[in-house]
C-alpha cells in the first residue's frame, strides 16, 4: 500500500489517444480505464489501452540509451548514459550541419497533438524536413479535402451520434477502434441508423452493416462516379446547398454522364440495381448521412480521386455542418477565447525548400506532413540536396512504409540514424543511436488543443515516474538543441515551464485542465450558419470541383477512371488491415496482447483455394521478390477472389522481442518495389498495388 | 440467492477482447487466461448470408453450484446475500474436481499456481459499488452487470428490437 492518486490523462497505446483515467497506488499503476468525465468515453477502454500496464513491466524494450557497437543492423549495442548518447548525437549532427547545412536533417513521426517541440527543434537547426507517417495513412484524403474545401481533412469531423446512414469504404470502424467513435457507431446502429460497408473482405464492421458490398479491389472510384451519376440524374442532391456552395457543379454533372451504374456494375461487381436503391434510400436520410472519406486510404494510385468523390457525395447530400453529417471542428477562437501559445521562442523562419518537393516541385502537396517516400528518394539521390541525418521518432518506416529492404539500402547514405521510441521498432535495429522514450504513463506532454463542437484543451500528465533510464521526447530534443547552441529558443527546464508558456494569457491554469484531463471553453456546441458563413479556404470561397492548384500541375480534378491492373495468373492482390486488439505494428510483442495473436493468417477465397487443392487451415508459401514465408490460410467465401488479406505488423526481425520475433508474415516485405508507387495527386503510397504469389507449402 | 448476472448483447459486441484483457489485468491472471472468454461463430456464409457473431462466456453463479459441491477444501463457496460463487485461492488444493463437476467448463487451470481460477464478479470491486472489470471497460457497452431478473427483460427487448428494427421499451414505462 502507499499513496493513492487518480490521474486523468491520454492513452498512448495507439495514435487515437483516447482520454483515460489512471489510478496509482504507491507509485504503481493499479488500474487504467476510460476517462468517465468524458461522456462519450465513459470507463471504456480497448484491449490495447488495458495492456498499457503490461507495457510498463515489459523489459523487452530499450530501457536505456544505446549506441551501435558493430555494423549497422548487427544488433550489437553499447549501453551508455544520457549524457554520452546526447553528446554523441550532437557531435555527429554538428559535423553534418557544418558540412551540409541544417536542411540535411530529416525527422519523421506519427504526427499527433504533442509534437510541436519536434518541429521547433528542426526549425531551430534550420531544417524544413519534417514528415509524418501520413504517406502510409491519410495524406491523399487530406489533399482531397484541400482540393475541394481549401482546408485539410481534420477540419471536418463526423457526427455519428445523430446520423441516419454511415457509408464506409474499407474504413473498418469497429476494428480500427477509436473508442468514442466505435461506441457512437454502435449506438447509432442500435438506434436504427443504417451502415453501408464497402470492402472486398468481410470484417467485423461488415458483420454489423445493414449492407455489405464485396467490391472488386481498387474500384471505389468507379462506384463513386456511378453513385454521383445516379444522384445527379435523379435530382437526389441538396439543390439549395449545392447552389449556394459548389463552384463548378456543371463540370461534375457533365463528367459523370459517361459513368453509368450499368458500366460500374461490370467494373465493381456491385449490381447496378443495388446502386439505384442505395442512392434513393440515402437521399431520404440526407443531410444526416456520412460518407467517410477514409482514414488509412494509402492503398491505390487513385486514392485522391476515391476520397475526393467520397467528399463530393457528402456535399451532394448537403451533409456539411449539420447534425448527423460532417461538421466543422471549432477552435478556441470560435469560442471567443485565446488559444495556446507556441513554445518555440523567436524561431527563425526556414526559407529552405523541402527535400521531398512538397510545396515547390509538387506545389499542390501540403508542406505540413510532407511526402516521406520522396524524402527517402532525396536520401538516395542527394537531389535536391543531401539528407545525412534522420530522426525517427516513435515511427517505424521499416514496418509502415513498403519494401524495408529498399529502405535499408537507402539508409546506407545516412551518416546518422537516430531512433527515439518506447519500443524496439524494426527501424531501431538499423539505428546508430537509440534514445528510449518513457511510456505515456510515465510522461507528461505539451497541452494539446481539443477541437470540436465544444473546443478546449487536453493534457497528458505522467501517472508515475519513469521506471527505467528513459526520458520524455520533449526533454530529449531540448537537450539536443542546447548542445547544438540553440538553447535560446527553448528557455525551459521542465514541462511545467512549457505549460506555463502555452497557457499565458488564456486565463486557464494547468490545474484546471488536470482536474478532469481536459477543459472545454464553451458550454454550448458551436455551429456555423450553414447557408451563410461556412469558412471554405479556396480561392472562390466555395467548394471547388475544379481546383486550379492541381489542374495547373497537369493533374485533372475530375480524372477519367482507370481500371485497376488485373492480378497476373497465379497471383493475388495483397490487402492488409488490423484487428481490434493490435495497432498496426506496435504491440505484437506486448506480453498481454501477444497470446491473442501470435501469427497472422492469409484470407483467401474458398473457391479459389479449392481450385488450388487447398482447404481451410492448410499451409501456403506467400512470396514476392526475394521474400517468401509460410503461413496458414483461412479459406472463406467472404473475400473477393482476386484478393488475399493478412493482418499487418507481423514477421518481426528484432531478436530482443522474443515473443513476436519471426512470428507470422510481414506484408510490407511482400510490397517489393512499392516505395516509389504512389498516388500522384494526393501523395499516399499505393500499398495495395501489390500482387503476390501464393502456392501450397510442400 | 443469486442476485447478479452479466448480460451480453451480441448485437453490440465487436469481439474486441477488451473484456478478456480487462479480466486478466485486474485479476492478475496469466496473460491470455482470462476468467471470461469471447468466442466467435464465423465469419462464414450461413445459409448464403454472411455472418459473424460473438458470444461471451463466464461463470453463471448457479443457484446450486456443482463446483462448490465438488470442492473438498472449501475454496469455492456460494456467498451469503448475493449468491456470488467466490473462490479462495489460499484454500484451493489443486484437485480439479470443480473442472470435472462444472457442466460449463468455467473453472480453469492456472499453471503458474497449480490452482484453479474462476470469475467471482470481481467481488472486491462490487463491494465498493463498482462493476466487474470486464463490464467496466467494455468499449461498446455490450456487457451489462444487472440483477438476474433484468437480464430476461433485456434479452426480450433485444430480440424484439432486432426482429422489428425499431426501438422498444416495456409497455408501462412512459
Amino acid at each position: 500500500m502507499g499513496e493513492k492518486k487518480t490521474v486523468y490523462s491520454i492513452c498512448g497505446m495507439c495514435s487515437v489517444r483516447c482520454p483515460i483515467m489512471v489510478e496509482v497506488e504507491g507509485g504503481r499503476v493499479r488500474w487504467i480505464s476510460g476517462n468517465p468525465h468524458d461522456a462519450g468515453m465513459g470507463t471504456a477502454l480497448c484491449a490495447k489501452g488495458i495492456a498499457g500496464r503490461a507495457l510498463l513491466d515489459d523489459t523487452e524494450r530499450p530501457l536505456s540509451p544505446m549506441i551501435r557497437d558493430g555494423e549497422r543492423g548487427s544488433g550489437k549495442w553499447k549501453t551508455v548514459s544520457w549524457d554520452e548518447a546526447l553528446d554523441y548525437v550532437a557531435e555527429k549532427l554538428k559535423a553534418i550541419i557544418d558540412q551540409y547545412g541544417g536542411r540535411a536533417v530529416l525527422l519523421s513521426d506519427r504526427g499527433g497533438p504533442f509534437g510541436e517541440y519536434r518541429k521547433a527543434f528542426l526549425k531551430a537547426i534550420g531544417s524544413p524536413n519534417y514528415c509524418n507517417h501520413d504517406v502510409t495513412c491519410a495524406v491523399s484524403v487530406n489533399h482531397a479535402a484541400l482540393s475541394l474545401f481549401g482546408f485539410g481533412r481534420k477540419t471536418l469531423n463526423y457526427d455519428y451520434k445523430n446520423t441516419k446512414h454511415i457509408v464506409l469504404y474499407g474504413r473498418n470502424i469497429l476494428e480500427s477502434i477509436k473508442i468514442k467513435t466505435t461506441k457512437a457507431v454502435i449506438n447509432a446502429l442500435d438506434r436504427g441508423a443504417k451502415l453501408t460497408y464497402i470492402d472486398p473482405r468481410y470484417s467485423v464492421t461488415a458483420a454489423k452493416a445493414t449492407r455489405w458490398w464485396k467490391i472488386k479491389p481498387g474500384t471505389d472510384y468507379a462506384l463513386n462516379l456511378a453513385l454521383i451519376h445516379i444522384i445527379i440524374k435523379e435530382g437526389l442532391y441538396d439543390k439549395a446547398f449545392v447552389n449556394r456552395w459548389v463552384h463548378g457543379f456543371e463540370h461534375l454533372a457533365k463528367f459523370v454522364e459517361q459513368y453509368t451504374p450499368e458500366w460500374a456494375e461490370e467494373e465493381t461487381g456491385i449490381p447496378a440495381q443495388e446502386m439505384y436503391l442505395f442512392c434513393r434510400e440515402i437521399a431520404q436520410d440526407a443531410p444526416h448521412v456520412i460518407f467517410h472519406p477514409g482514414w488509412m486510404r494509402a492503398r491505390y494510385k487513385q486514392a485522391f480521386w476515391e476520397s475526393r468523390t467520397t467528399y463530393i457525395l457528402n456535399i451532394l447530400m448537403g451533409a456539411i455542418e449539420v447534425p448527423g453529417g460532417l461538421f466543422f471542428m471549432k477552435g478556441p477562437k470560435d469560442a471567443g477565447k485565446k488559444g495556446l501559445n507556441s513554445i518555440g521562442e523567436n524561431l527563425p523562419k526556414v526559407e529552405e525548400k523541402r527535400a521531398d518537393g512538397a510545396g515547390w516541385k509538387y506545389p499542390y502537396i501540403n508542406k505540413g506532413p510532407g511526402l516521406l517516400h520522396r524524402a527517402f528518394e532525396a536520401i538516395k539521390t542527394g537531389d535536391p540536396y543531401p539528407i545525412k541525418a534522420y530522426f525517427v521518432h516513435r515511427h517505424d518506416p521499416l514496418t509502415g512504409l513498403p519494401d524495408p529492404e529498399a529502405q535499408v539500402e537507402i539508409f546506407k547514405n545516412l551518416d546518422l540514424l537516430v531512433v527515439v521510441d518506447v519500443n524496439w521498432s524494426e527501424t531501431s535495429k538499423y539505428a546508430d543511436v537509440i534514445l528510449p522514450e518513457c511510456t505515456y504513463l510515465e510522461r507528461s506532454d505539451l497541452i494539446a488543443n481539443q477541437k470540436g463542437l465544444k473546443p478546449g484543451f487536453r493534457i497528458r500528465t505522467a501517472a508515475i515516474e519513469p521506471q527505467y533510464d528513459t526520458k520524455p521526447g520533449w526533454w530529449i530534443y531540448i537537450e539536443l538543441a542546447k548542445r547544438l547552441g540553440k538553447g535560446e529558443h527553448f528557455p525551459y527546464e521542465s514541462i511545467e515551464d512549457m505549460w506555463k508558456k502555452q497557457l499565458e494569457g488564456t486565463g486557464i491554469t494547468v490545474e484546471q485542465i488536470q482536474e478532469k484531463g481536459f477543459i472545454t471553453l464553451t458550454d454550448k456546441p458551436i455551429w456555423y450558419d450553414r447557408m451563410n458563413e461556412l469558412p471554405f479556404k479556396t480561392e472562390s470561397g466555395k467548394i471547388e470541383i475544379i481546383n486550379k492548384k492541381w489542374e495547373d500541375a497537369g493533374i485533372p480534378c475530375l480524372k477519367p477512371y482507370e481500371p485497376p491492373e488485373k492480378p497476373p495468373k497465379g497471383k493475388f492482390r495483397l490487402l492488409f488491415g488490423r484487428c481490434a486488439w493490435q495497432t498496426h505494428a506496435m504491440w505484437m510483442n506486448n506480453p498481454a496482447l501477444h497470446p491473442y495473436l501470435k501469427e497472422n493468417v492469409l484470407w483467401i477465397n474458398k473457391k479459389v483455394a479449392e481450385e488450388m487443392g487447398l482447404k481451410d487451415g492448410d499451409k501456403v508459401v506467400v512470396s514476392n521478390g526475394g521474400y517468401q514465408k509460410e503461413m496458414r490460410i483461412f479459406a472463406t467465401e467472404l473475400i473477393h477472389p482476386e484478393a488475399v488479406f493478412m493482418l499487418h505488423g507481423f514477421g518481426r526481425t528484432v531478436p530482443q522481442q522474443t515473443r513476436a520475433y519471426n512470428r507470422g508474415v510481414a506484408d510490407q516485405r511482400l510490397e517489393v518495389g512499392l516505395l516509389d508507387v504512389y498516388d500522384p495527386a494526393g501523395g499516399a503510397n499505393a500499398l495495395c498495388e501489390c500482387f503476390i504469389e501464393v502456392r501450397p507449402a510442400k | 440467492m443469486a442476485k447478479y448476472y452479466i448480460y451480453h448483447d451480441p448485437t453490440r459486441c465487436i469481439g474486441c477482447l477488451a473484456c478478456e484483457v480487462s479480466c486478466m489485468d485486474w485479476k492478475g491472471l496469466p496473460y491470455g487466461e482470462a476468467n471470461c472468454r469471447i468466442f466467435r461463430f464465423g465469419p462464414e456464409a450461413l445459409f448464403g448470408e454472411p455472418d459473424l457473431t460473438f458470444m461471451y462466456t463466464s461463470c453463471f453463479h448457479c443457484e446450486k453450484p456443482l463446483c462448490v459441491e465438488a470442492c473438498p477444501s472449501g475454496a469455492l463457496a456460494k456467498r451469503e446475500g448475493d449468491g456470488v460463487v467466490v473462490f479462495r485461492e489460499d484454500l484451493c488444493i489443486g484437485c480439479r474436481a470443480c473442472i470435472t463437476a462444472c457442466p460449463w467448463g468455467i473453472p480453469q487451470w492456472n499453471e503458474g499456481t497449480g490452482k484453479i481460477h474462476k470469475c467471482d464478479y470481481c467481488v472486491d470491486r462490487i463491494d465498493q459499488g463498482l462493476e466487474p472489470a470486464c463490464v467496466t471497460r467494455c468499449p461498446v457497452d455490450a456487457l451489462k452487470f444487472v440483477r438476474v431478473e433484468e437480464a430476461s427483460q433485456l434479452k426480450r427487448m433485444r430480440w424484439l428490437r432486432d426482429t422489428f428494427g425499431r426501438q422498444v421499451a416495456p409497455a408501462a414505462n412512459y
